[in-house]
């Protein structure tokens, strides 16, 4: 079975908010409907969407590290959201795994936001029905777009491939390797729900090089102490 | 949570409803044993039961205006009986308009006098519609009770709800305001049937104070399963969220948080137990006493009141794990 996700590497995002910006876009202008935006240009302004990225400063000053960390529905595997459902709105598509609203059914109670541990879905004040990232089901079941862009826009807008895309249940795919390789990681795997969606980690690529490898024992050069070829062999000399 | 006065209006008026319905029956049965006097079928049962039925309405109401539009009502809200399988809610919209008809088939019954025994149980029990009706509109108001509070009790990441103690406390608050109003409504309409409902309203209220107390002392120590750790994966025991990506609030901010200080929640949480538990079985009692007409309906405000505190408690105590992701405006 498919099961379509992102993997978002922590060790790459910079935080730009592009994909923020390019999903809110995407998406409004989509055949959904808009996400409502209210008072844009006011001192309270609000509305829907479906991806944000936040900053968290991990230690403390001066050890401190920033995590960027962009947040969108997770398709779970086990979605919570969904039994909770009284008319049958929210459902999980057998056929790629990706959770979404039917707008249509929706009766705006929210109680499949009370269900959901991620906070990842939100009621349009508009529309008054529950909204959450599509994964851009328009996109990417779209057959008469090429196929290099049958991705979420939030994944083509990505200046620095921190968003990978594909199915994580074929362990061949892309998004598999990244995980199976990169130690991707879920959120809250303390609620069981499953995430499809991964997280990598931040890492530190880091050499192991000791002092006598960057310093020649015997170097000619050196002024500060007597030449140890004088008090015999030296270590530099050993042929292996 | 953010506590929404559809919801606690709902909660509240149909628990009370449901309550005084029982306690109507209660009677009914108590009188079939001929431990208490029969009352009049049309001045008691069927007003008392219309009485019921008004509250359910209001309730009912305030249930459409918990939807996205209330137009979603007439439109949508059918759909929602379809999900009974896997959603509580879903239950709970069967059970409410299925308690309403057997409450207004009730008062109905009562009010055509249909008191012709149907049959008669070891030759001791004679077995009326009423109280068939009656037993079963019971039966009925137990699941709507139990359907509304699993709603809340349901939701595991809720911990604060995630308890039986839920469902015990929205049956108890229940009872005791029902049983309360059926108090005030004998008094209303001078039956000699206070001292008795007063006495089982005081009851369930003790009992109410007990599985709330509890329920509270729970909620006091309870360990969160989720921390900032689990909810971004970084291993570190000092994180701090410096943004939350935006600046104005979202449906995030405002559906998860209530927004009141510390003070305000003690405040409305000392309110509640005063006015839900020590000053009801106090008028209560008074009336006892005193044989007056008007405590017993004192009592019921006054506890009606409190029930309202204690719902917005009850939703501003649950701490949802999402609250992890939105600590900083900016």
């Amino acid at each position: 079975m498919t099961q379509l996700a992102l993997v978002i590497d922590l060790n790459v995002c910079v935080g730009c908010h592009a994909c923020v910006t390019s999903c809110k876009e995407w998406n409004t202008s989509g055949w959904a409907g808009t996400m409502v935006d209210q008072r844009p240009y006011d001192a309270d302004p609000t509305g829907t969407f479906f991806n944000r990225v936040q900053m968290f400063e991990v230690g403390e000053y001066p050890k401190t590290e920033t995590v960027h960390f962009p947040k969108s529905c997770l398709h779970c595997e086990e979605p919570p959201c969904v039994p909770v459902c009284p008319t049958g709105a929210s459902y999980k598509r057998e056929d790629n795994g990706v959770v979404l609203v039917d707008y249509d059914k929706c009766i705006g109670c929210k109680y499949c936001s009370w269900a959901c541990p991620y906070g990842m879905r939100e009621l349009d004040e508009q529309q008054k029905v529950m909204k959450k990232c599509t994964l851009c089901i328009d996109r990417i079941t779209d057959q008469d777009l090429p196929e290099r862009e049958r991705k979420p826009a939030c994944v083509l807008a990505c200046p620095t491939t921190a968003r990978l895309f594909g199915d994580v249940h074929d362990p061949d795919s892309e998004v598999s390797i990244a995980i199976r390789e990169n130690g991707g990681y879920q959120l809250m795997p303390e609620w069981g729900t499953q995430p499809a969606n991964h997280y990598l980690p931040r890492r530190k690529t880091r050499i192991q090089i000791f002092d006598d490898e960057l310093e020649r024992a015997d170097n000619p050069l050196k002024k500060e102490a007597p030449l140890p070829a004088a008090e015999g062999e030296t270590l530099d000399d050993v042929a292996y | 949570m953010h506590p929404a006065f559809s919801v606690i209006f709902l909660t509240t008026l149909i628990g009370a409803g449901q309550g005084l319905f029982m306690a109507l029956v209660t009677g009914q049965v108590y009188s079939l044993a001929n431990l208490l006097e029969p009352q009049d079928n049309v001045t008691f049962y069927a007003a008392g039961s219309a009485l019921a039925l008004v509250l359910l309405g209001f309730g009912l109401v305030a249930a459409v205006f918990h939807l996205g539009k209330p137009s979603y009502f007439l439109t949508r809200a059918w759909r929602g009986v379809t999900q009974w399988r896997t959603s509580w809610l879903s239950r709970e919209l069967i059970a409410l308009p299925a308690f309403m008809l057997l409450v207004f088939l009730y008062a109905v019954s009562h009010y055509a006098n249909l008191t012709n025994p149907l049959f008669v149980i070891k030759g001791q029990i004679p077995v009326d519609v009423t109280l068939l009706l009656g037993v079963i509109g019971s039966l009925a108001s137990l699941v709507l009770f139990v359907c509304t509070a699993m709603i809340y009790a349901s939701v595991r990441f809720l911990q604060e709800w995630h308890s039986p103690l839920t469902v015990a406390n929205f049956i108890l608050f229940g009872l005791a305001s029902g049983f309360t109003l059926a108090a005030a409504f004998s008094a209303w309409s001078d039956v000699a049937l206070v001292g008795f409902y007063g006495v089982w309203a005081v009851i369930f209220t003790v009992l109410a104070a007990i599985t709330r107390g509890f329920s509270m002392y729970r909620n006091g120590r309870i360990k969160h399963k989720s921390t900032l750790q689990t909810a971004i994966g970084v291993r570190h025991t000092k994180i701090r969220q410096r943004s939350m990506g935006f600046m104005g609030g979202s449906f995030n901010t405002r559906e998860f948080f209530h927004g009141a200080g510390a003070g305000s929640v003690a405040a409305v949480k000392l309110f509640f137990v005063v006015m839900v538990f020590l000053v009801p079985v106090a008028l209560l009692a008074a009336s006892n006493a005193l044989g007056s007409a008007y405590l017993p309906i004192l009592a019921f405000a006054v506890q009606y009141v409190g029930l309202m505190a204690e719902r917005w408690y009850f939703f501003a105590e649950a701490k949802h794990p999402q609250n992890l992701y939105y600590q900083s405006v900016a």
